[in-house]
């Protein structure tokens, strides 16, 4: 009995891999449609996040000011927000009735990658924050010995925690790459419009159609993968 | 100079990322924007993309649908974040409309609910009428020999679900603490999965089932079908823009009579037909004006008729020529 399920399991997971091989290599217009827009989305999430999270972050990481232990808490504690509750949370507030209805930007791509920005900034704060507090110590002092001013020791700081500041924004374009909440919640997961990956792969499971969800899914992942090893080579080399 | 870091290479990948994305949104500025919001099992089937298809080959209007339950599908409305519902549930159409938020209903299509559950039927409720059927069940259940799974999602099978228990002579919400009923709170489709995995009875619009059935992800037969209690009826609102404002009603107008126009009821009447060897939705319309099928059509109007029509005329707005009874 198990021994057959498992076995059943097996060739369905095949069978996903076999459909994402055929839908890449035969270029299914609606795939490449929301495999496009889904790195679109994300990417230009990670991107305005990142503008604003890596300040912050280095900011967290090296001054003394009041109300810093509470400022990294918060981010800290934002890391684990459930995506269909900030989702939520922006939906009231972009929707025709809320406060910034106005805009009209709900079921749009630009309301996605808003909510996506939001949901991956604490993790660019949080990392940036712990890469450059773990260097600082040991760099700036050192390169204040060494006759470096303020800002060129700050520089050196951040040139030092790059590694690990990168490494930050993979994790961050991977969190809003595989998120469901969000996207859904603002975007509505539109043909064509705001279809991405991910609420494809919720739409395709819940018609039944469970080869196709699975062969999305493998090639979600395969991004993520081939995203991560580069970042992970860059570093290492960086590193070395 | 120094050597690119990952973070360089990464801010000109985002970059360049940004740049496709913004360069393809423009090249495919949207036409007008009509935003339904359409119950599950009606956009599941896949029926509204071949309606999609046909109705955006002769407007110049982009159809957005968003895929809710009912209950959610009036909430945006009511927000203003729909401009057109697509829903079957007679008592909240009511008071949607009521409530002033909804005007022009129009009846497009109907189905019928199944009562479906595992092969060897362990409360022998095939052939039986539904509140038959469903006392059976209570019975096999509270024995331990049968289970229940209740949508509890707030949808409009839900809803039917729960007038089903009432009609039986039960209380959904005492029934729910019983130890064989359970509840999945999630879509159709997932429902069947549920109800599959644990040789359970359900309650399932027929288009779900088939397309689950046929596929072979589920092995539940339909025990109870075709009865009046168990009909199923489609309907669109349009969202009134004296009070909802910003709604695209003009468009909306235009999409309900596309939906009641003879090209939309062949279509429906159609679907999949050649595949499941038998229609997932029937068209309203005409069986309506002319019942053509007198029993079906006593069925639709005892079920989801308010005051002997459709729509009374104070929730109607403009556009008269949608009704035949001025």
């Amino acid at each position: 009995m198990i021994g057959e399920a498992c076995s059943r399991m097996a060739l369905d997971i095949l069978e996903g891999l076999r459909r994402a091989v055929e839908l890449i290599l035969s270029g299914d217009p609606s795939v490449l449609d929301a495999t496009l827009r889904s790195l679109y989305v994300s990417g230009a999430a990670t991107f305005l996040a990142s503008i604003l999270g890596l300040p912050i972050g280095m900011m967290i990481g090296s001054r003394e000011f009041p109300g810093r232990r509470l400022l990294r808490g918060f981010f800290n504690a934002l890391l684990g927000i459930p995506t269909v509750g900030l989702g939520l949370i922006l939906y009231l507030i972009l929707s025709r009735s809320g406060p910034l209805g106005a805009l009209r930007m709900l079921y749009t791509p630009s309301a996605m990658i808003l909510g996506q920005a939001l949901l991956v900034l604490p993790i660019l704060v949080s990392f940036t924050a712990n890469a450059v507090e773990n260097v600082e110590r040991e760099i700036k002092d050192l390169s204040k010995t060494l006759g470096a001013s303020e800002l060129q020791a700050s520089l050196t700081v951040f040139r030092e925690a790059l590694p690990s500041v990168s490494l930050a924004v993979i994790a961050g374009f991977n969190r809003a790459l595989a998120e469901l909440g969000v996207a859904l919640m603002l975007g509505g997961n539109i043909a064509g419009l705001t279809r991405v990956l991910t609420t494809t792969i919720a739409m395709e499971a819940t018609r039944g159609n469970i080869e196709l969800s699975i062969a999305l899914t493998i090639i979600l992942l395969s991004i993520v993968f081939v995203l991560s090893s580069a970042a992970n080579v860059l570093k290492e080399k960086l590193e070395g | 100079m120094q050597r690119p870091t990952p973070l360089h290479m990464l801010i000109v990948i985002l970059t360049v990322l940004l740049t496709v994305g913004v360069i393809h949104d423009f090249l495919s500025t949207p036409r007008r924007r009509l935003i339904i919001a359409t119950t599950t099992s009606l956009y599941d089937t896949g029926i509204l993309e071949e309606i999609k298809r046909a109705f955006e080959e002769r407007h110049p209007i982009d159809l957005h649908f968003i895929s809710v339950g009912t209950g959610l599908a009036i909430q945006h409305a009511k927000r203003g974040d729909a401009d057109l519902i697509l829903v079957h549930a007679p008592s909240m159409e009511l008071a949607f409309l009521r409530e002033g938020y909804g005007v022009n209903r129009k009846i497009f299509a109907y189905n019928f609910f199944v009562i479906v559950g595992p092969a060897e039927d362990p409360a022998d409720v095939e052939g039986s009428n539904v509140t038959e059927a469903l006392k059976k069940i209570v019975e096999a259940g509270r024995l331990n020999r049968a289970r229940w799974v209740s949508r509890g999602d707030n949808s409009g099978t839900h809803l039917k679900e729960i007038s089903l228990w009432t009609a039986a002579g039960f209380n959904w919400t005492a029934l729910r603490g019983e130890s064989w009923f359970m509840e999945s709170g999630t879509g159709m489709g997932r429902t069947l999965l549920i109800a599959n995995e644990r040789e359970a009875y359900t309650l399932s619009d027929i288009g779900t089932y088939l397309k689950y059935s046929s596929e072979g992800l589920i092995e539940l037969q339909v025990l109870v079908d075709e009865a009046e209690e168990l009909i199923n009826v489609y309907s669109a609102i349009a969202v009134d823009p004296r009070v909802v404002s910003n709604v695209n009603f003009e468009d909306a107008v235009t999409f309900i009579k596309f939906l009641i126009s003879e090209d939309c009821q062949n279509l429906i009447q159609e679907y999949m037909r050649d595949v499941y060897g038998r229609s997932l939705f029937y068209p309203a319309v005409k069986l309506l004006k002319e019942n053509t099928d007198p029993r079906a059509a006593e069925w639709i109007r005892n079920y989801a008729y308010f005051n002997g029509t459709e729509c009374p005329p104070q929730y109607r707005y403009n556009y008269p020529e949608l009704y035949d009874d001025r």
